[in-house]
């Protein structure tokens, strides 16, 4: 941070302005005039609540593919299938045993093993052939749409929320004061922040396991040269199923979460795998922490901008993505 | 040996049923929305469809109808290609298509391009499709967005006693349609739009959306379908949301209405209009209503047809019914078809329906209330019945032409 501010002075006071005003914006009660100019604290608050929300599942999504191309050199375009089969099953576990948590649980385990032989019966005959490996993921993500619209139809599926988390609860953020000076404080949806804080906890547990642990080790030893960890002994293969596993574990998880603030439906797959790629372009492919940057940054632009200028809304992700292909190629977090 | 003389036998009996069944086939190209944001609708459209066939059969004198179907995503891009595809491949004489607003639009446009070709729109309402230099060889057999509103402004002024209102819709032109049709007679009776909020059609994540809602209105009017419907109303109950509803024509729709999960409860008491209304008593109505339950298994139907069902039960009746009057000649460029196209008046089961001279039509509008019918189920209950409207919505055409076309900010909110 100190070394940052001593290269970088002026990046490093526009940085800190930037906060300032932020933190402004959030904590402060807004004047009239700033009200008048922009709309009112509350819709700000939340379309920024809503964004790192969004980038909380973003993130879920992205970070097993990131994970998955990080150590395997692997693009896999069948990873927003695997987000979808994920909430399907998580649908059909929660009406069926009613429980929410399980179904993350069994969405998991089923989703991991598609991945588990996915690698097994796929990736490993063509290991270091991007361009067959893409085709036949293309082609995969294909055939497994038409094979779920066949069993779960075209409809829209809903996780069920559990009941404890249906309904707002109130933050400790001032949005207005009334003229009878009582405080108004931020209401919101408690099921989001739930999400959002799972997706922190996994996101710091897998950073842990990975800067931790020997496995983790093995695995970040693999993403900077396979060839000679392979030559010190280690299984690798094994070492890929277990990482293909855990990524699309991950989405599976993502699936249920979808399917509970938002919904399941074909299209799903695609838009989500969609998300996964501008989130890695944007953050730097291979990188959890550019994961979970380029998730925040994406979910923001998109909430913000369907607030601020909901006509150009779809356009401002896309927007970002070329910024970041423009100026930093790599991705913002990319470590070469 | 035994492959080849098993081939043999395929071969002869495929000649056979070949000639044994030679007979003229009129090939007739359908399409709906199969995927993207709208894909149950085209799914129910597909049904009632199929329910038409079932109901009226496909002979047409000593011809056969043959129905050859693809697949659209509710674009416009989406539909002219489905459609060519059609016309140049599968060498259709006859098109029933397309579903949605701005593919109506699209097609239209297109069908002039070939002008020895019949046109009959399937589900689509956006108001210049017919409105706006229509195309000769295009029929609409259902209402447009517009007309499909009508009654719900002075229902919720005049009953509800709503004077504040504020709409979120769909960022195209079916849905500028309805709003236009809402804020005409909303406004006409008094009443104020106070925000107009427009997402892009397949938004997923309407948090933001939600939270910009004005707290100072009576009600907040929805002009969304499909799984935006689905989704705005999951995150609209998880946010709390409690205010009074109003529901445009697929909002309030078995689309919407049969969906799983919980989120549709926050439907029930909606006031809405429609281009018909699942409990209606008439014997027509109901007639239908059985033929579509008999037609599908109970699981793989919802449990009364939706409003797409409906239109594409009736676009597919009168084309049927066309056919049969001229006995299936499409010689010299299909004019006779055309002829009686235009001059048709269908029994639909939602109300007569007859075109004007913009082969627009006129038809027969439900304001409705949304209930519970005591088993979870949620279906649409008749309030009224308002017969014969037609596109200018009872305005004098001259006036119509000056308020402008549905957008984003037209009509303003004041007495035309």
């Amino acid at each position: 941070m100190a070394r940052f501010i001593e290269r970088h002075p002026a990046w490093a006071l526009i940085v800190i302005i930037a906060v300032a005003v932020l933190a402004w914006l959030v904590f402060a009660i807004w004047p009239p005039g700033l009200e008048a100019a922009i709309g009112r604290k509350r819709v700000f608050l939340n379309a920024v609540l809503n964004g790192i929300t969004l980038g909380g599942l973003y993130f879920l999504v992205a970070s097993g593919f990131t994970l998955i191309f990080g150590l395997m050199r692997n693009v896999n375009l069948a990873h927003g299938s695997l987000y979808l089969f994920g909430g399907y099953i998580g649908y059909a576990v929660s009406t069926w045993t009613g429980s929410w948590i399980l179904s993350f649980i069994v969405a998991f385990i089923a989703v991991a093993l598609v991945g588990v032989i996915l690698q097994l019966a796929v990736f490993r005959r063509m290991e270091g052939q991007d361009l067959r490996q893409t085709m036949v993921t293309i082609g995969l993500s294909i055939v497994f749409a038409d094979l779920m619209l066949w069993v779960f139809g075209g409809d829209f599926y809903q996780v069920q929320t559990p009941s404890w988390l249906i309904g707002p609860i109130q933050l400790p953020l001032l949005t207005a004061i009334k003229s009878s000076g009582e405080p108004v404080y931020l209401q919101y949806p408690l099921v989001r922040l739930v999400i959002f804080a799972a997706s922190v906890v996994i996101g710091i547990a897998m950073w842990l396991a990975l800067n931790r642990t020997r496995i983790g080790m093995i695995v970040r030893a693999g993403v900077d040269d396979r060839d000679i960890l392979a030559a010190t002994g280690v299984r690798i293969q094994l070492v890929f199923v277990l990482v293909f596993a855990l990524g699309a574990g991950l989405a599976g998880i993502a699936g249920v979460v979808g399917g509970t603030f938002q919904s399941l439906s074909p299209g799903e797959d695609t838009r989500f795998l969609l998300a996964s790629l501008v989130v890695v372009i944007v953050g730097g492919m291979g990188s959890i922490p550019g994961a979970a940057l380029g998730a925040v940054i994406i979910g923001l632009a998109e909430q913000l901008g369907s607030v601020y200028i909901p006509t150009y809304a779809i356009v401002v992700t896309f927007l970002i993505m070329v910024l970041v292909l423009a100026v930093r190629p790599q991705g913002l977090l990319a470590r070469r | 040996m035994l492959k080849g003389s098993l081939g043999l036998i395929a071969l002869s009996s495929l000649l056979l049923s070949g000639t044994a069944f030679a007979q003229e086939k009129i090939k007739v190209g359908v399409t709906a929305t199969l995927e993207g944001t709208y894909t149950v609708l085209g799914e129910d459209g597909m049904r009632g469809h199929q329910t038409a066939l079932n109901v009226l059969g496909k002979k047409i004198g000593d011809k056969e109808l043959e129905f050859i179907v693809a697949s659209t995503d509710a674009t416009p891009d989406s539909a002219v290609r489905a459609v060519r595809k059609l016309i140049e491949q599968d060498k259709v004489q006859i098109l029933l298509s397309p579903l949605s607003g701005d593919e109506g639009i699209a097609v239209k446009n297109f069908a002039k391009t070939h002008p020895e070709l019949t046109f009959v729109n399937a589900a689509s309402g956006a108001q210049e499709t017919t409105y706006v230099d229509p195309a000769p060889n295009f029929f609409r057999y259902n209402m447009d967005g517009a007309q499909w509103q009508v009654g719900l402004g002075k229902y919720a002024y005049e009953t509800k006693g709503y004077r504040k209102i504020a709409t979120v819709g769909e960022d195209y032109s079916f849905i500028y349609t309805q709003v236009f049709g809402l804020v005409l007679e909303f406004c006409g009776a008094g009443g104020q739009v106070t925000n107009r909020q427009w997402v892009p059609l397949g938004t997923k994540d309407f948090a933001s959306v939600i939270a910009a809602l004005p707290d100072d209105v009576d009600a907040i009017y929805l002009g969304l379908g499909g799984a935006d419907a689905v989704n705005f109303l999951n995150q609209y109950q998880q946010a709390g949301g409690k205010a009074h509803l109003m529901g445009g024509s697929i909002m309030i729709d078995q689309t919407i209405l049969s969906s799983k999960g919980s989120a549709k409860n926050a439907l029930i008491g909606t006031i809405a209009a429609s281009g018909q209304a699942d409990t209606w008593e008439d014997p027509g109505w109901q007639k239908f209503v059985k033929a579509y339950q008999d037609s599908f298994p109970e699981n793989k139907r919802f449990p009364s047809p939706s409003l797409l069902a409906t239109n594409y039960y009736g676009s597919t009746m009168a084309l049927i019914l066309a056919l049969r009057q001229v006995n299936g000649d499409l010689s010299n460029n299909q004019a006779k078809l055309k002829d009686a196209l235009a001059k048709i008046e269908i029994d639909a089961p939602n109300g007569k329906i007859k075109l004007d001279s913009n082969r627009q039509a006129i038809g027969t509008n439900f304001v409705t209330e949304v209930v519970d019918d005591g088993k979870g189920a949620l279906f649409s209950k008749v309030v009224k019945v308002i017969p014969n409207v037609n596109q200018t919505l009872g305005y004098d055409p001259a006036v119509f032409a000056k308020i402008g076309l549905p957008s984003r900010t037209v009509p303003e909110c004041k007495k035309y």
